[in-house]
């Protein structure tokens, strides 16, 4: 039985008379991957906004690790093992790949600000940051563009360094949101094959559209039309679901 | 206090409010839809207050000076928006920050130019130059009525203005979507002018109306600068109706408060904002 | 760096030459003898103090993009402080009253920070300026506080520690070094923190506050870790001005001294803490070249801001660093 490390349950968000995602319930597990798939509008965004802080539930509970999430803030879900990647590439630009990586990796570092120490050691040489900060670029992808400057690196890249990114704080929950968006041929299928390495040891949400990357990553799914859930199960299940041919597979095809 | 003095020291609160509302109105106008801060809006209300007076030795008469003083505000301020501002809208905060203080400097020395650097009277006109009795001793100027009853009719035009009329609505859906509106064939460059000379004139009418009652002088500027701006932000930025709150509370506040507690009266203020801020970092009515 | 919230953090070699010599001819200065020294030596210290101010300012708005329209606040509680702390007959001790003065000011920024740092964009440059003018307010109307004019710095505060006598403030040639002295230090003090963790966490605050959050930095109280420092900072340089001029009055918490820092830091460029140095210069220079040319100079300093603004953004820096561009491209 594998663990279960998120668990959202009942999620309801309004903006003002509009249920933007309306009672919906999503189970991550350890080794697993969820896909969440639907039209454009569906709601999918918002439900990841929820689960990573971004947006406040109206109603409902999130569970992460053990912990009530729901309505906390991005940096405490962050600390709490959720790690995750947005659709809109969203990097520091003016820094090179290794800064941007090695910015997130120390944010696993707990000192207050005001620690006198944090204000003149030099941030480069702390070694355990470092080391995590390469293995999540190795992981990605990049490590010979490591030095170059965010801004400058293909649109591919920049994918991988948003993935490295969120991999470089080391979460056990992962989000990810439209990860192989504007990707050609080559480097979805990269993308895919590091998917496929981060089901161990990860939980993992999925939002895509590329719908043969879903059929062949996924070992649940679940389809939201209008913010609420019209399918879920197996991916084999959902095909075949009629609702879900009608609502969404039909018009893909 | 008994309630001669309660029903001034609230007439005078309602008057400033609606004063600082004019002001206010074009800053977050201004913001709101074309989205640049202008430091330089109080020196349209000192430049108004100049323009008063000056036109009015003229032309020996006040109304007749703002009227025409209007014009030349509305002109100035579409010359300003076609010159300098329309090429600010994409530019950092920072850069408009920088700008319009320069403008400061320009407009101080301009005016001292034009018309030194005395502190000056404008005289109330003939016509409602009186006072409602109101006890025994105390009476209540009718002038002063008057500019709330300005405010209130322009406050007015402002609303009908945006909410009834197809320029409002395409200011309003400017506002909301540049590039839709653009798309849809409406001179957005056009409604920018507008905007920004609008909110000129408000601010010069401010000044203009204002300047029987609180004398005309260099730093007039700058200290109904950094009142808009609280205005602006308890009211929440791009909101008119909060501008209109906000100043009404912000007047209530400091005239009540220099009153009341005249040692921490210039404090009062600020510490409404804040107040405001602990719980709506975004102002009240935040769109 | 194609970036717009791009900043040169890492000075080129050009600079670096540049800052030492500016360094070595600063010491050398009143070594040159001269009739008129006396004038200049209070000039360049009184540059050299603004220098202190700017880079404070240089930490909230070029490293972590808060654009404080307010921060001269703290430049004049420091200086107010002092004034306070010096009786009417002696000289206070330097040691204890410009630790008390600066952390003061940093106290202040820490309160105001609590509720200006929640606060973002243009609500966080409004809301600064009206803490600022409150902070004015509060002593033009307050006659214990000195009122619209202002109070005497009576001594320049004493340096004797233990019976030592060794720097003598008053004399204006150990000043001028002693300001020398702070400047190089905090100027060294910041370029270590710029690239130290917290200095990291800074920038990244600055380039993209929201994926910081994401990755799980408090950013909260980061920005108002760096809002406090730069108070304090800011009153170190509120101190030496009150000690070098013996007077202080409101204008120096006001609107136009704020914004006055804001464009130090612009003109010179911004994020590295030369620029700030490089800009205090510069504008004072300008400011005095202006005053001394007509009686209307506002009008020349307005134009030069505005063409500043729209033809040098980046700064004095910048323009050296698009220079280069040009000339490697060549």
């Amino acid at each position: 039985m594998s663990e279960l490390l998120l668990s959202a349950q009942k999620l309801v968000k309004r903006f003002g008379g509009l249920a933007a995602v309306n009672d919906v319930s999503v189970d991550l597990f350890r080794d697993r991957i969820h896909a969440v798939i639907g039209p454009n509008g569906a709601g999918k965004s918002t439900l990841t906004n929820l689960l990573s802080g971004d947006l406040p539930p109206t109603s409902g509970r999130i569970t992460l690790n053990g912990a009530e999430t729901a309505g906390h803030s991005p940096e405490s879900i962050s600390r709490l093992g959720l790690g995750r990647s947005y659709q809109k590439t969203n990097i520091f630009l003016p820094f090179t790949v290794w800064d941007n990586v090695r910015l997130a990796a120390q944010s696993r570092e707990r000192h207050a600000p005001w620690n006198p120490l944090r204000w003149l050691s030099a941030a480069a040489g702390m070694t355990q940051v470092n080391q995590r900060c390469e293995r999540a670029i190795e992981l990605a992808g990049l490590t010979q563009r490591s030095q170059t400057v965010a801004a400058t690196i293909s649109h591919g890249e920049q994918r991988q360094l948003e993935i490295a990114m969120t991999l470089a704080t080391e979460p056990t929950v992962l989000l990810l949101d439209e990860p192989l968006a504007g990707m050609g041929q080559a480097e979805a299928e990269s993308m895919i094959a590091l998917l496929q390495k981060l089901k161990k040891d990860h939980a993992m949400m999925l939002v895509e559209h590329d719908m043969d990357a879903v059929f062949s990553l996924a070992d649940q799914l679940t389809v939201m039309v209008n913010g609420q859930v019209i399918a879920s199960g197996t991916p084999a299940e959902v095909r075949s679901d009629p609702l879900v041919q009608a609502a969404y597979l039909g018009e893909e095809h | 206090m008994d309630f001669a003095n309660f029903l001034i020291q609230l007439l005078n609160s309602l008057q400033y409010g609606l004063l600082l509302f004019m002001l206010a109105a074009g800053l977050t106008l201004i913001f709101g839809i074309m989205g640049v801060v202008n430091l330089a809006h109080g020196s349209f209300y000192m430049l108004g207050a100049y323009l008063a007076w000056f036109l009015a030795s003229q032309f020996d008469s006040l109304v007749l000076a703002i009227v025409v003083g209007t014009l030349i505000a509305v002109a100035l301020g579409w010359a300003l928006e076609w010159l300098l501002f329309r090429h600010f809208y994409h530019r950092d905060h920072l850069d408009q920050v920088l700008l319009t203080f320069g403008l400061i400097y320009i407009f101080e020395e301009v005016r001292s130019i034009l018309w030194g650097d005395d502190v000056h009277s404008v005289p109330v006109p003939e016509l409602v130059n009186w006072s409602i009795p109101l006890t025994e001793n105390l009476s209540y100027p009718v002038y002063r009525l008057v500019i709330s009853a300005v405010c209130v009719a322009l406050a007015l035009g402002l609303y009908f203005l945006i909410s009834k009329t197809r320029l409002g609505m395409k200011i309003r859906a400017g506002a909301f979507n540049r590039e839709m509106t653009e798309a849809l064939g409406i001179n957005i460059r056009l409604i920018h002018g507008v905007v920004f000379a609008l909110g000129v004139a408000l601010a010069a009418i401010a000044g203009m109306i204002a300047s029987p009652i609180s004398s005309v002088y260099p730093g007039m500027g700058s200290s109904v600068l950094i009142m808009c701006f609280v205005v602006v932000v308890i009211g929440g930025i791009g909101s008119v109706r909060g501008a209109l709150v906000a100043a009404l509370m912000v007047g209530l506040v400091d005239t009540f408060g220099k009153v009341l507690m005249p040692q921490i009266a210039g404090m009062a203020v600020y510490m409404l904002m804040a107040g405001v801020l602990l719980y709506k970092p975004e102002g009240l009515f935040k769109q | 760096m194609s970036s717009p919230k791009a900043t040169l953090e890492i000075l080129p070699k050009g600079v670096q030459a540049l800052l030492a010599l500016g360094a070595i001819a600063l010491a050398a200065f009143p070594l040159i003898p001269s009739d008129s020294s006396d004038f200049y030596l209070q000039m360049l210290s009184q540059m050299m103090i603004l220098a202190i101010f700017a880079m404070s300012l240089d930490l909230l708005q070029g490293v972590t993009g808060l654009v404080s329209l307010g921060h001269a606040a703290y430049f004049g509680l420091a200086g107010y402080a002092l004034a306070f702390l010096t009786p009417a007959d002696v000289p206070v001790s330097l040691w204890w009253s410009l630790p008390v003065a600066a952390l003061g000011a940093g106290l202040a920024a820490l309160v105001i920070g609590f509720f200006v740092v929640r606060t973002h964009g243009i609500y966080f440059i409004m809301v600064t300026m009206a803490f600022a003018q409150m902070v004015f307010f509060l002593f033009f109307d307050n006659k214990e506080l000195g009122g619209s004019d202002g109070l005497y710095v009576n001594f320049r505060p004493d340096a004797s520690l233990f019976g030592w006598t060794g720097i003598d403030l008053e004399n204006k040639t150990t000043f001028f070094y002693f300001t020398l002295v702070m400047l190089v230090g905090i100027y060294a003090f910041l370029r270590r923190l710029l690239f130290s963790p917290f200095g990291r966490v800074l920038a990244g605050i600055r380039v993209n506050e929201h994926r910081m959050r994401a990755v799980g930095y408090g950013t909260f109280g980061y920005k108002l870790a760096a809002f406090g420092l730069a108070g304090t900072l800011a009153g170190v340089a509120g101190y030496l001005w009150a000690a070098q001029t013996g007077f202080v009055n409101p204008e120096l918490m006001g609107f136009h001294m704020s914004a006055h820092a804001i464009m130090m830091v612009i003109l010179g460029g911004m994020g590295n803490f030369a620029g700030a140095i490089v800009g205090a210069f510069a504008f004072e220079y300008v400011m005095h070249f202006f005053k001394d040319l007509t009686k209307h100079w506002q009008l020349l300093m307005g134009s030069f801001i505005v063409l500043v603004v729209v033809f040098a953004p980046r700064g004095l820096l910048g323009l050296g660093e698009r220079f280069m561009k040009k000339k490697d491209a060549a």
